[in-house]
């Protein structure tokens, strides 16, 4: 372990001399830079999607999947009954938490989206909704269901599972697509630093054959463009990370559902996750370009 | 410290060496001479493993030539100073910085090093042009800087194609005299030229023999100078 950290400082520190003998390609180099910036800078949003869409996927399972409703729909008469029925039943159900019958003024809110804020429950047959959350150990669902179905006729119980799960399931979807994007940006800027590389090795190929003549073995020409593109990938994506967070960190709050699509930013510790980027572009950059080189040594021989 | 035994070099098909066979002894000093286009180039790439024969064997330092891995073929190279006909300088680098390529690439660092550079820049008449660029110095600058860094690494052999092939007269007596020097100091010389009159001007400082390609074989031209 002494040996790689020892050996990776001396890589990063390098010998100012020896990268000296390749000639500064400023072209390639810039273009190294740049691309490793651009594609950080998308990475980081990639990354910042990703981590939202399984935050909220994470949200909507932990919200929702501990709650359940059972709507009562029946004849006013027999409405009062069915409820302090199924509150009876409630009452006697092992694992559940805490129930609570939703209020007319609470129904009014919920239906005024749709109906306005004027709307006269009394105008429309709004069923009786009872709101049951369960203990983390949860309830004997089917139980319930026979229950509810032999004491109150009237009731349906609802768990959300329904509707929940495609909506969990399309933000898993979405998370994937990010991991996606993630891999095929760095795909792309591993392609982009191989080119890159090999267009300087291509134009340095008389700084090549000068080093061999003289002793250089070719794990020492490699290292002089190994180094020197890692480090500009690296310099790229820092950059590029830098600008990724700032323009998330700008992006306009909104609040409620809208939240779900500006509050890409990550939180607490998921900060520390961007700062891969660079590290994994250095290693990319490095991968890379080592490999182009090793290829074109061996095709100059 | 180099021979070869039944040494074949062909190139498309035709050959451009046949079954040379001669050794450089420890110390010695040969030219090598012939008509342009004979082969004297070929001859001293195959020395340093810039060439593979195609059949024989090329001996260096005791080893075989065609056994050198990439890397064997690096090391020979540390320990073989050549002194290319166009110098090969990188142009973006110091005088200084090329004279000390060599060392760098074998990992020789420190006052040893500078002080052998300094050294051989005041041997080979170059402190004033230390810090030039290759393209802004004369013919014979460019060899006695070309003749620097071949010996930077204070290698036994040393090899030189045609180094005073762009320079007059008096620098040609000039590298001549460096090149003497270094024999007496105990290196082997290969000294490849078609200057006749370079060869009989060595005749009066040092016992040399001459090699002479000719029909794609390799004679001793006679006896000393």
């Amino acid at each position: 372990m002494k040996g790689i950290i020892e050996n990776f400082l001396i890589f990063l520190i390098g010998d100012a001399q020896a990268e000296r003998m390749v000639p500064p390609t400023g072209y390639t180099v810039r273009l190294t830079v740049f691309a490793a910036a651009a594609m950080a800078f998308l990475a980081t949003f990639a990354l910042a999607f990703s981590m939202a869409t399984g935050r909220l996927a994470d949200k909507w399972t932990s919200e929702l999947s501990r709650s359940a409703t059972i709507r009562i729909a029946a004849s006013a008469e027999q409405a009062m009954a069915q409820r302090d029925a199924v509150l009876a039943v409630l009452e006697t159900t092992p694992g559940v938490e805490s129930y609570r019958v939703i209020d007319a003024e609470e129904q009014q809110d919920l239906l005024a989206p749709w109906f306005g804020e004027e709307l006269s429950l009394d105008l429309l047959p709004v069923p009786t909704l009872i709101e049951i959350v369960e203990r983390p150990s949860g309830f004997d669902a089917q139980n319930l269901q026979f229950r509810l179905a032999a004491e109150a006729p009237g009731a349906v119980f609802d768990t959300h599972r329904r509707w929940r799960q495609p909506l969990v399931n399309a933000a898993n979807r979405l998370k994937f697509m990010g991991w996606v994007a993630l891999g095929l940006i760095l795909a792309t800027l591993a392609v982009v630093v191989t080119l890159a590389a090999q267009s300087a090795l291509a134009a340095n190929a008389q700084v090549i054959s000068v080093m061999r003549l003289i002793g250089a073995r070719d794990s020492y020409i490699a290292l002089a463009f190994v180094r020197r593109f890692t480090l500009r990938g690296l310099l790229g994506a820092i950059l590029g990370v830098l600008l990724g967070i700032l323009a998330l960190v700008l992006m306009p709050a909104a609040g409620g559902p809208a939240g779900y699509l500006t509050g890409l930013a990550p939180s607490g510790s998921s900060w520390l996750m961007p700062a891969l980027i660079p590290i994994i572009t250095a290693i990319i950059a490095f991968f890379a370009t080592r490999r182009a080189a090793r290829r074109m040594l061996r095709s100059l021989a | 410290m180099i021979e070869f035994q039944n040494v074949t070099y062909s190139y498309g098909g035709s050959a451009l060496l046949d079954e040379v066979s001669f050794s450089l002894p420890q110390g010695s000093f040969h030219f090598l001479t012939g008509p342009s286009g004979s082969g004297k180039t070929t001859l001293i790439k195959l020395c340093y493993a810039a060439l593979r024969a195609s059949a024989g064997q090329i001996r260096v330092f005791g080893k075989d030539a065609a056994t050198l891995d990439r890397d064997g073929v690096a090391f020979l190279r540390r320990n073989v100073g050549v002194v290319h006909q166009d110098c090969k300088f990188l142009d973006h680098l110091s005088v200084t910085e090329n004279i000390a390529l060599p060392t760098l690439v074998s990992g020789q660092k420190g006052a040893k090093t500078v002080g052998n550079l300094n050294d051989l820049l005041q041997w080979v008449g170059l402190t004033d042009v230390a810090n030039s660029l290759p393209p802004s110095l004369s013919g014979g600058e460019r060899q006695r800087a070309a003749l620097a860094r071949a010996l930077i690494n204070a290698p036994d052999i040393i090899l030189a194609d045609e180094p005073t092939g762009n320079v007059d007269w008096e620098m040609s007596q000039r590298l001549l005299k460096l090149l003497v020097e270094l024999n007496k100091m105990g290196k082997t010389v290969l000294l490849a030229t078609h200057d006749m009159a370079l060869i009989r001007a060595a005749k009066t400082q040092v016992q040399a023999r001459v090699l002479r390609i000719q029909a794609k074989q390799v004679w001793l031209a006679g006896a000393d100078l």
